[in-house]
């Protein structure tokens, strides 16, 4: 049984760690794309995004004033168990969201979208999202909170089997350069790309793409990891830089998943995590260790599945 | 691999002298002292649709406004606690910047992403201001270094603490990024227009998507904030 008191304390820790500490993986990435950079003004942005998370560590706040709209990821092992159940887990969620953001302090970003109401807090009607996965074995708990921006970057089209691979580039490009003009998708970013499912699911992979996986990962089928490379260096010959001025670093990484879709369409979307990719993970087992990581390690191929039933490989079930 | 140079860096008072101002070139970098005040949609609409009187001497107490929502509380003792500091995007202010900045007296627009040549034209030339971008974006930890202290925030009762008046004493706060001049030039505009020449070849080996969208355009020169 996982203590849910230790699930409240976790989550503010990671609220804390998700705002103020940049992931390894995107600084590495970021710290190679400002070696590569020569746009005058480009490499000016880099590298006062590289003081700034200095800046952001060592004074212990966040690392962008608009801290996103804070969200959760919970994944358990199939013989998990909560103390108090879902429901006692989805309100310590909750209260860890409005404690921290008085607490770091995060921007109250949360509102009604017609009235305008604020509680201050960053929880309301569906606020803060819970999304759930599962794993085929294990007593531990995922908690990942991802705080993505909520504004510019993202969009979604319908495509058809006759639009192809030109097609998906099109679009691709489309979104990379619409928003990217001025800086408004907070490039260069990771990039992640929803493919098939429905018009809804293609949105979720898409966003999962960007913010669930990190940089340098690559899709389990060989050709979508290909396609990641070429969308990647695509992105990056634009021309397009840090706040759409003349450069060469739009794109840290890009990721693809995929979704079965309708026989007649081919759904595409297309969203952009920001410069501060604000993602923070701890794993919490039921003898009360915690282990904190930054890659959430979503897509497992349990979660890529494609079969009816499932039986977990062996290689696979220790890690699990 | 290039050699990229480093650009020009400026202090400039947050109640700037025209003749500061005329000497600001597009892509200058700026460190910002004084007093600037934050102002989006909320504080336009109750000053400028309601009416209501703005709780500032402007612009002697300060003529810098700042498109932002910081990262920050109020202790229940009244005390602040500031964190980062960073701008959103500007463009949806085209409605109002105009009347605020006549009313406001307003010298300096700060905020993320610039605002069309037009309004530039329209509303900054007119009114001898300039618009700074901040960097990023999202410098927001560096910008709340700049902040000294909260000297007062209003109309958070009526507004909430995300639309409310902060008032910010300032040192050395920055980088901005000096976007719009006197004359009304942009420098995301002159960006756009270099890269735009390029985005014929990047876009070879793709095709439209046949189903279209209403309002769709295929000119790869056209802004979107418009």
């Amino acid at each position: 049984m996982i203590a849910i008191d230790l699930i409240q304390q976790t989550a503010e820790v990671l609220m804390d760690k998700a705002a103020i500490e940049i992931p390894q993986d995107y600084l590495d990435g970021l710290q190679k794309a400002a070696e590569l950079e020569d746009g005058d003004l480009s490499s000016f942005v880099l590298q006062a995004m590289l003081e700034n998370y200095e800046a952001a560590k060592q004074d212990r706040r966040a690392m962008c004033g608009d801290t996103g709209t804070p969200r959760w990821y919970v994944k358990m092992g199939n013989e998990a168990q909560i103390e108090g159940g879902p429901v006692a887990l989805e309100a310590a969620l909750r209260r860890a969201t409005a404690n921290s953001t008085n607490g770091v302090p995060l921007r109250p970003n949360r509102v009604h979208p017609l009235w305008r109401t604020d509680h201050d807090n960053n929880v309301g009607i569906g606020a803060p999202e819970i999304e759930y996965g599962y794993e085929p074995q294990g007593e531990w708990l995922d908690l990942i909170t991802v705080h993505k921006g909520g504004l510019f970057g993202t969009d979604y089209r319908m495509l058809f089997p006759s639009d192809g691979i030109e097609g998906i580039k099109r679009f691709y490009l489309d979104c990379l350069v619409a928003f990217g003009k001025r800086g408004l998708a907070c490039q260069p970013a990771i990039i992640g790309i929803g493919l098939g499912g429905c018009k809804d699911t293609s949105m979720v992979l898409g966003k999962r793409a960007a913010c669930l996986r990190i940089v340098g990962d690559r899709n389990s089928d060989p050709k979508i990891a290909e396609l990641e490379d070429e969308f990647k260096e695509l992105g990056n010959s634009i021309g397009m830089g840090a706040m759409g001025f003349v450069g060469k670093s739009m794109v840290i990484d890009c990721n693809i998943e995929v979704g079965y879709c309708h026989t007649g369409g081919m759904q595409m979307s297309v969203h952009a995590f920001c410069l501060s990719s604000r993602r923070a993970v701890a794993r919490i087992f039921k003898d009360g260790r915690v282990e904190y990581r930054t890659d959430p390690n979503w897509f497992t191929d349990y979660q890529r599945r494609e079969t009816v039933e499932w039986e977990t490989p062996k290689a696979h079930a220790e890690s699990a | 691999m290039g050699n990229p140079k480093s650009p020009r860096r400026i202090r400039l008072s947050t109640n700037p002298t025209p003749q500061a101002l005329a000497e600001l070139r597009l892509g200058d970098i700026v460190y910002l002292d004084g007093t600037i005040y934050t102002a989006r949609e909320g504080v336009y609409k109750r000053a400028l649709e309601d009416n209501a009187n703005i709780p500032m001497e402007l612009p002697s107490e300060s003529a810098a406004n700042f498109h932002c929502s910081p990262a920050a509380a109020i202790g229940e003792d009244g005390s602040y606690n500031m964190g980062a500091v960073t701008a959103t995007a500007s463009f949806r202010f085209s409605k109002w910047i105009g009347p605020w900045m006549e009313k406001s007296g307003a010298k300096l627009i700060i905020g993320k992403g610039g605002m069309t040549v037009q309004d530039y034209r329209d509303y900054f030339v007119p009114n001898g201001a300039i618009y700074l971008t901040t960097v990023g974006y999202g410098t927001g930890a560096l910008l709340g270094r700049g902040v000294k202290r909260v000297k007062t925030v209003h109309w958070n009762k009526e507004l909430g603490l995300a639309q409310a008046m902060w008032v910010l004493e300032v040192e050395n706060m920055g980088p901005f990024i000096v976007e719009s001049d006197l004359a009304g030039n942009s420098l995301f505009e002159r960006e756009n227009t270099k890269i735009s020449a390029n985005l014929d070849k990047v876009y070879e080996g793709t095709k439209p998507a046949t189903l279209k969208r209403f309002g769709e355009t295929d000119d790869k020169s056209d802004e979107m904030i418009g």
